[in-house]
């Protein structure tokens, strides 16, 4: 079976960024998707902190310490950016202006559930951050995961047992396995990477997979 | 005359109370008026309910009002976060409340308090743990959840320049949660790198005007500099 390296599911989801998309990446793996747009789309990236246009890191030396991304990384503004301030930017996300979020998760449910702010651990303190905001908001979530847990337990499941971001909110799930999309049906095969057979990646999922239609 | 200057960063926050409700601007490193919370701190009022996006990394900011136990609780979105040692500490051991809030419903709610709302239904966090006991509806099919005004005694900010008016201008993104906060609340007090005659903001360039300000100061470093 082949399974792809974070990078490379970085690179898959970002075959799949239309040119002219405003589009907020999410915290950690998401954020490398911008690092595989190809050159010749032009992608308007929003950073929930309050800003549309982010650009590449700075130069060494040439940091701002005020222009950060949500993730809390110096990074530049790309000419026509701009800077709002955190309602603004959360009534882009909520409001439906985003074209695509792209989200890591914990689990997702077979309707389309979300779950990626907290785990079933009381212990650890909790953040939620814009995670929320972005699941309801964007015109489509896309997630970024691995298709299973460390210890191969599947993350795609009939039902989310961690606490919920978002219920019916994810449009496709980009995995290390396959690319699968949350459809009326249920969820339905969009593309298994070479040397996958359904076969494999069904018995990694924990909910019934439709073949590629 | 008007001149919302103040001198001294004692004097800037001398006022706030045992028990009060402050805000605090900034995400994560950016926008956070570091020298107003060290003289809140020195200041020293106890009891305090803090309203900020973040709960302050390492010994700074929101952080070592939270290691002198000058804080009951926290408003926050995303209290944790690499560092975040104080915070993390007095949440386990129970000593820190914790009003956790989606960061839209966060600013939403400060939004609305600085705008004369009465509460607003926000589909955010519908069918979460985070909506639970709260007031639910579900209007053209989709369900919403109704989330209250959330205003403060106080809010402290951090701008980049500002007149005697109190208009402000911000650096990038250091303007975050800042000019929300400075509608919400019944005393705003700004920190900024340089105070400058009235006149020379742009107009048309102006974030925040100043009938949302009520002091203004300009950090210690500046003044030296321009002195």
């Amino acid at each position: 079976m082949q399974r792809l390296e974070p990078e490379q599911i970085a690179q898959r989801v970002a075959a799949d960024i239309p040119d002219g998309a405003y589009v907020n990446l999410g915290i950690g793996l998401p954020t490398m998707v911008a690092n595989y747009v190809p050159d010749d789309r032009e992608v308007i990236y929003h950073s929930e902190n309050g800003i549309l246009g982010v650009g590449p890191a700075p130069e060494p030396g040439t940091e701002n310490p005020e222009l950060i991304n949500a993730g809390k990384q110096y990074v530049t503004l790309l000419p026509g950016g701009c800077y709002f301030d955190n309602a603004e930017s959360f009534a882009m996300m909520r409001g439906g202006h985003l074209d695509i979020a792209v989200l890591g998760a914990f689990q997702v449910s077979a309707r389309g559930d979300l779950a990626n702010w907290a785990t079933n651990n009381d212990k650890y303190p909790p953040a939620v951050g814009g995670a929320m905001d972005l699941a309801v908001g964007a015109k489509q979530v896309f997630v970024l995961m691995r298709h299973t847990t460390k210890d191969d337990q599947p993350k795609i499941l009939e039902q989310c047992d961690y606490p919920l971001t978002g219920q019916a909110v994810v449009k496709r799930i980009y995995t290390d396995l396959a690319v699968i999309d949350v459809t009326d049906d249920g969820l339905r095969v969009r593309e298994l990477y070479a040397g996958n057979s359904l076969e494999d990646v069904q018995a990694l999922t924990g909910v019934r997979l439709l073949p590629p239609a | 005359m008007i001149d919302k200057t103040i001198d001294s960063f004692s004097e800037a926050v001398n006022d706030i109370r045992d028990g009060d409700t402050v805000m605090i601007g900034g995400f994560g490193s950016s926008g956070i008026p570091l020298e107003l919370i060290e003289a809140l701190r020195l200041h020293g009022a106890r009891e305090l309910v803090i309203v900020s996006n973040n709960a302050g990394v390492a010994e700074e900011g929101i952080a070592s009002l939270l290691r002198d136990r000058l804080v009951r609780k926290i408003v926050c979105s995303f209290p944790r976060s690499a560092g975040s040692i104080w915070f993390e500490r007095l949440w386990e051991r129970g000593e820190l409340e914790l009003e956790l809030l989606p960061q839209g419903t966060l600013s939403e709610r400060i939004r609305a308090a600085g705008a004369g709302i009465g509460g607003f239904f926000t589909p955010t966090g519908y069918g979460t743990r985070l909506a639970e006991g709260k007031e639910t509806r579900v209007i053209d099919g989709r369900g919403y959840v109704l989330e209250a005004p959330l205003p403060a005694d106080f809010a402290l900010l951090k701008a980049d320049r500002a007149d005697q008016w109190g208009n402000l201008v911000y650096d990038t993104a250091g303007r975050n949660f800042n000019p929300i906060m400075a509608t919400a609340a019944r005393t705003t007090v700004v920190e900024v790198g340089q105070i400058v005659p009235v006149g020379d903001l742009n107009p048309e360039c102006v974030v925040t005007p100043g009938i949302f300000v009520n002091r203004v100061i300009a950090r210690k470093e500046n003044r030296h500099a321009a002195a």
